[in-house]
Parts: structure tokens; sequence; C-alpha cells
């Protein structure tokens, strides 16, 4: 039995679990303590022991069901049933073919006869074990490890006996060999049920989990459009994950140095000895961004996501302005927080987008009416190629919001090899910044952000 | 020699009994867990909505294995001054001025400064040892005899700095303090961790608990709780209530009727020698129930609805 739990945790392991050695220590006690009956004892045991949070629970229920019920159906049938014949041939996995032909033939008809039904459960099960059906990721690979599964189980002396039931060109022959195709396609059909079973189990969540690290290192510009939902999903991920990183920890006063006049005037109390230290609080800034974004024709395909990314970190950072630009600026603030992504996004569009690009202008937009939003705290965010159609780039204004902004941090969509070339002024405004990155994928942005918030 | 065990409760059926005896009904759940907590010697962490009983389990297992339950209630800006242990600074001082007059005396004849010095060096450094050390719920739980429940409520509302210096009580049951040494458990407590989920815990806390997820009761195990809670309550009323109270968590209301807000109710009813709910009187009393002024007003409409779901559920 003890090869029931390792093979469980490699299951909830598969479906995303992360089950450290420790836990697995720990499941093996409980479990000594406890016994495997009732079920629901064993079930409370192991969830307690093994998922962590509320989803893992039910992702953990959902599999000990899955799991402990198709053991279950073996019960009866034998707990030392056919796989692993003892004694001095426990050679590699392939007990049955070395019972001789005749003895896997029988065996194999007979179980496709489901008659034995817990007989029958048990031996596929142990099959897709040692086929390693545990391993599947995509359901297109159901097929191999149901055959895989049959070849364990002597499919290929079965099938060796149809061919030459075929080959006495006899009316007994024939309808022997039609026998034995139909018995290989009922245990084919019951083995793909078993796969199907385990695909669910443990693939799905594989794949789920698959594409989503593909998504996230997909250039920005090769997302299609059934790529967004994904990454909606992702981005949220994303936005909460450094909130929860940073957001934390501007509330947790800092120790700093040590206050020295104010550990004296304390140590006045107890006759000039300074028994109690007193340090300096390190004060921390509450993040305020103040992000620029893009929206024209020569970022298009990246102005979903930006605005995406823009939305959900909306949702994260308390204080955070939201402009977008093309030939010129507005506040959108108020459409990103009022409308879902989606809505929002496509607002944005039709207000701003896909016009001809004025760096110039979008700055005078933003130092003219809006230049109270920038301080020393401020950290602004630009998002955008640098391509301003030769239009006046008015360096001045952006040295003039570099000076006053606490920091600059330029991400561009642009590969490096591509900045100053034709309109480009990015190297102009590139010595401005505090940084200017190459966002090129989600998880680049990431870690940008990442270093920003760092910085608070 | 067998050391005296985190819980003195040797099986799960045990814990049942025990917990119903103190007026907590438990589930299979939570039962088994709180016994791998003991036989493991594992802290539990206890999470779900606000108001499901968290709390209520830690101070009934103790109250049911009578050990003291020492309680930590977390919050922003918790240290270890707070949390661990402190320094006696009072005492500290008024030792001082004690020493201050010995120092002649025991200086005395020493010529050089060489040969003061290496007097003092002969005394231990008596201020910061374990006569000095005032402890703090997480070092007085270690210290305690005969153990104790040591209960860390709504840790999700501390820092995550703060996290880190629980983990050595939570993997090892001890407290190191950087002037005297390690301070290990004579008995482990049974730690009980409680989270609203306000922000994701560290994996490395997450990693060193049993986990425990509590949902709110189903009709028959409130209906259970509250009949250990209120005894007196007669049968038609409580599944009354009970039912009243399962229809209003199904509703959209922003703060969901707590376990124990549910005893008060059964307890204001019997104070008010109600045998059954009428929809007056679920007006007048709706307060008990429901804190929010929005949700009153709903609810209150909603009331005659309501009853007739709870009658028909029960």
């Amino acid at each position: 039995m003890e090869s029931q739990l390792t093979g469980f945790i490699a299951t909830l392991r598969m479906a995303g679990l992360r089950v450290s050695a420790a836990e697995t220590i720990d499941a093996a006690r409980a479990v000594a303590l406890l016994g495997y009956d009732p079920r629901e004892t064993l079930r409370a045991a192991l969830r307690t022991t093994l998922a962590k949070g509320e989803a893992e629970a039910e992702t953990h229920d959902r599999l000990f069901d899955l799991w402990f019920s198709s053991v279950s159906a073996g019960g009866a049938a034998g707990e030392e049933a056919p796989s692993e014949p003892p004694g001095p041939d426990a050679g590699p996995a392939e007990g049955p073919p070395r019972e001789g032909e005749e003895a896997v033939v029988a065996r194999f008809v007979a179980l496709a006869s489901g008659a034995d039904r817990a007989g029958r459960a048990l031996a596929l099960e142990q099959a897709a074990n040692a086929a390693g059906a545990g391993g599947i990721r995509f359901e297109t690979q159901a097929g191999h490890f149901a055959r895989r599964m049959l070849e364990q189980l002597g499919v290929e002396a079965v099938e060796a006996r149809m061919m030459a039931h075929f080959a006495e060109r006899t009316p007994d022959g024939e309808a022997a060999a039609g026998r034995l195709i139909a018995a290989r396609t009922a245990m084919m059909a019951a083995a793909r049920q078993v796969i199907q079973r385990r695909f669910e189990a443990a693939g799905r969540v594989a794949t789920e989990r698959f594409m989503d690290e593909v998504v996230e290192e997909r250039p920005l510009d090769a997302l299609s459009q059934a790529d967004l939902a994904r990454l909606q999903r992702l981005v949220a991920r994303m936005a909460r994950r450094l909130a929860d990183r940073h957001g934390r920890r501007l509330r947790a006063t800092r120790r700093g140095r040590l206050d020295v006049p104010a550990t004296l005037k304390r140590a006045f109390r107890s006759d000039g000895i300074p028994f109690e230290l007193r340090f300096r609080r390190r004060r921390r800034d509450r993040p305020r961004i103040v992000a620029l974004c893009d929206v024209s024709g020569s970022v298009a395909r990246h102005v979903r996501f930006l605005l995406l990314f823009l939305h959900a970190l909306e949702a994260e950072v308390a204080d955070l302005r939201l402009f977008a630009f093309s030939s010129h600026l507005e506040d959108v603030g108020a459409i990103v927080s009022a409308e879902a992504p989606e809505a929002a996004i496509t607002t944005i569009l039709r207000r701003l987008g896909m016009g001809a690009t004025d760096y110039g202008r979008a700055l005078e937009g933003l130092m003219g009416p809006h230049r109270a939003a920038i301080d020393r705290h401020t950290t602004v965010l630009v998002l955008g190629d640098g391509r301003s159609n030769h239009a006046d780039p008015r360096l001045d204004l952006f040295a003039e919001l570099a000076e006053g902004a606490r920091r600059l941090v330029w991400l561009c969509p642009e590969p490096p090899s591509l900045w100053g070339t034709g309109d480009s002024v990015l190297p102009d405004y590139r010595v401005h910044c505090t940084r200017l990155d190459h966002v090129r994928t989600v998880r680049d942005l990431e870690r940008a952000l990442d270093e920003l918030l760092a910085h608070y | 020699m067998t050391r005296t065990p985190t819980l003195t409760l040797p099986s799960i059926e045990a814990v049942e009994a025990a917990l119903s005896a103190v007026g907590y009904i438990p589930t299979r759940a939570i039962a088994t867990s709180i016994y791998l907590a003991g036989a493991l010697e594992k802290p539990l962490l206890v999470e779900g909505p606000a108001g499901v009983g968290k709390t209520e389990l830690a101070r009934s297992i103790a109250e049911a294995i009578g050990r003291p339950l020492v309680r930590l209630q977390c919050h922003d800006g918790l240290d270890e001054a707070r949390a661990l242990y402190d320094w006696r600074y009072g005492k500290q001082l008024l030792y001082t001025q004690v020493l201050k007059e010995k120092i002649h005396d025991l200086l005395e004849g020493a010529d050089t400064l060489e040969a003061a010095l290496g007097r003092l060096d002969g005394f231990e450094d008596v201020f910061f040892s374990h006569a000095f050390l005032e402890p703090r719920p997480i070092l007085r739980a270690l210290e305690a005899p005969q153990g104790a429940v040591l209960l860390i409520d709504e840790v999700d509302k501390t820092s995550e700095e703060f996290e880190a210096l629980l983990l050595e009580v939570l993997s090892d049951f001890q407290v190191t303090v950087p002037e005297i040494g390690t301070v290990t458990a004579t008995v482990p407590p049974l730690v009980v961790l409680t989270s609203n989920a306000l922000r994701e815990l560290g994996d490395a806390l997450k990693r060193r608990c049993l986990h425990l997820h509590i949902g709110f009761p189903d009709a028959a195990r409130e209906a259970a709780i509250v009949r250990a809670r209120v005894p007196g309550i007669g049968g038609a009323l409580l599944d009354q209530l009970v039912g009243f109270v399962q229809a209003v968590r199904a509703e959209r209301v922003r703060k969901l009727p707590s376990i124990s807000e549910t005893v008060d109710w059964a307890r204001t009813l019997l104070l008010l020698h109600a045998d059954h709910l009428s929809p007056e009187l679920v007006r007048d009393t709706l307060g008990v129930l429901l804190k929010r002024e929005a949700d009153l007003a709903e609810i209150a409409e909603a009331t005659p609805r309501l009853l007739r779901e709870a009658a028909r559920g029960s």
C-alpha cells in the first residue's frame, strides 16, 4: 500500500501541488497512525498534510476520489494480483510474456470479456502505472499510452496468435481471430478510458501550465487574439504578485540607523545608561506612478497588451495616474477604473488610438495641465517606441519631466537594434531616463516592474 | 523517559468527544487535523472566512485538554519584542543602581586598569541573562511546564519579516535569544495559526504547517453547535432559526452571519421566550445577527420569503 501513497503524491505534484519531501513524510506518518480506513479519515488526513490552502484542498479532494476509487475497484479481486510475479524472475517489467503465450492470451481474453470487472480495473491500473501513464501531458498522447498499456498486458502475444489464426485460412481460424480482434478492441477502449481519467487528473493542469508558460515567453507582437484571454489572467496574476511582494512591505516600518540624539535623550531617564536604543525609522514612500502609454499605430501590436497591463496595475497600485497618447494626450484613469479590461481598451483605442504619434505634443499635454502630478516622489513610466514621426520631440520638456520626477523608466517593445533608426528619437530621450528597457515578453515586463517597485 | 505529549488525546474519536464536551462540535476533518497536529507535532494553519470559529477552535482545544491558551494577536508592525521576548529594562536599571555602589568594593585593591578589567571579566553578563528576560506569548508557550496551546491569530496581518521570525518556532519549537542562546520547549505546544487570507502567506511558513480549511457549517452541524451552546432551546425554534441563518448566508449579504452570531441570536430568542420565529420577531431581533445597516435593511425586507425557504429546507 505504501506505493499507493507515493503514486498519489506523484499525481498531486503533476496536478500542480508543490508537495515537499517533508510533507510526504508527514503524510506517511499520518497514514501509519490512522490506516487506510475509513476512507473519509484517510481523505481528511491526506488533505491536512498535503494540500495548502482552499484551492489545493479542492484539487486534492478531486484527485483523491479519482485515485482511490480506481484503486478500491480492484480491492477484493486480490491485492497480490498479477503485478509482480514473486520469485527469481523479477527482472525488467516484462512479467506477462514470460508466463507462456498460451496463458497470456487466455488471460487477455478473460480480462477483455469483462466478467471480472474489479480484476480488469486493477489490471488496467497496474498496466497504466507500468506504462508510465502518470506522465501524460497532452490529450493527444492518449493513444500512445493506451497501446503501451496493452503491451504490458501482452497484446503482442495476442496479435501473434491472431496472425497465426488468419494464416490457417480456415473458417474456424478466422472466427478465432475475430474473437481476438474483438477482445483487443474492448481492451483498447477500456485502456483509453483509464488513460483519459489519468489525463483529467494530471495532464490537463500540466497542459494549462505549459500554455501559460508559452504565452509568458512569447514575444508580445506574436500574441494572437486567442491568447488574450489567457494573457488577461496571467497579467492579473502578475499584478497581484507584484502587489503582494511590494505592497505589504510599504506598511512595515523598518529599522534604520542608530538615532544617537534620541538614544541619549532616552538614556537620561536611566541615569545616562543607554538601555534602550533608538533607531531611525526608514521612511518609505508609497509608490506613486504616472504611466504614459503610447497607443499609436506604430505600437498597435503591443497596445492591447500594454493597456491590459495598465488595467491590472490600476487595481493594485493605490496612487496611479494613467495617460494614453498618440497625437495628443489624455487622462484615461477614469476609463480604466470604471470599465472591464476589454471594454476599457476598446474605448481608449477609439478615442485616441491609431493616430500618428507626436511625443512632443504628448509631453506638452502632460507638462501643461498635469504638471502637478509629477513631483519628487513620482516614478514616471513610459511605454512606447519613441517614434515621433519627425515632429519636434520636445527634449526640453522631457528633461524637465526627468528632472521633476524621482525616476523615469522607459519600457520599449522594440529591440535595441532598432533604437535610433528611422524616426526613432529614443537615443535622445535615453540620456534623461533612469532606465530604458527592452520589453519583449510578459516575463520581461514583470522583471522590469519588479525592479521599479523595489526602489520604494 | 517518556515526554509529555503535545496532545493527550489518543485518537480522532477522543478529539471529537473532548471537543464536543466543551461545546465545540467538530467535523471529521477538523478532528483529524487536530489529532494529527498533536501526533505529528506540527503547527496547524486554519483558514476560512471570518466567523466560522477558527479562534474558537483553539480556545476549545485548550479547554478540552486542560492546558493554558497563550494567544498572540497579530497586527501590522508586530515585532519580536512583543511576540517572542523582551528585556526587563526596569529591573536592569534597578540592578545598575545597586551595582554602582558595589563596584567600589569589587575593584578595591586593583591598582591598574588591567587588574580591574580582569576582575570584571570574571563575572558573567548578568544583565542579559534569563533573569532579565521578559517572556512574550511565544516564549511563554514554549516555557509552559505542562505544555500549552499557542494561538497565533490572524497571522496574515503581520509582515513577511515577522513570518520569517516564526519559522524557527514553527519547525523546531524553539526561540534563539542572541544574548543567551536557544530556548527549546519542554513540551512542544499545540500551535494553531489562523488566517483570513488577507494576503498570501509565504511558502516557507505554509510548508511547515498542516492545513485545515473551515467553511460555514451545514444546517445539521450548526444546529448541533447551537444546541450545545444554548441547551434550553426548543427543537422547533432551533430548526427554524438555523434554517433562517442558512438562508441568509445564501443571500448576497456583505457580512455573512458568523456562528457566534447565530448562538447570540438563539440566546436572545430564548430570553424573549420565543418558541417559533415570526416575521415581526425576526425584524425586531435581526440586529443580533447582522451588523451592517445595508444588510439589515435588505434582509428585513426579505424576511417572509426567507422564513418560507427555511421552513421548506428543514
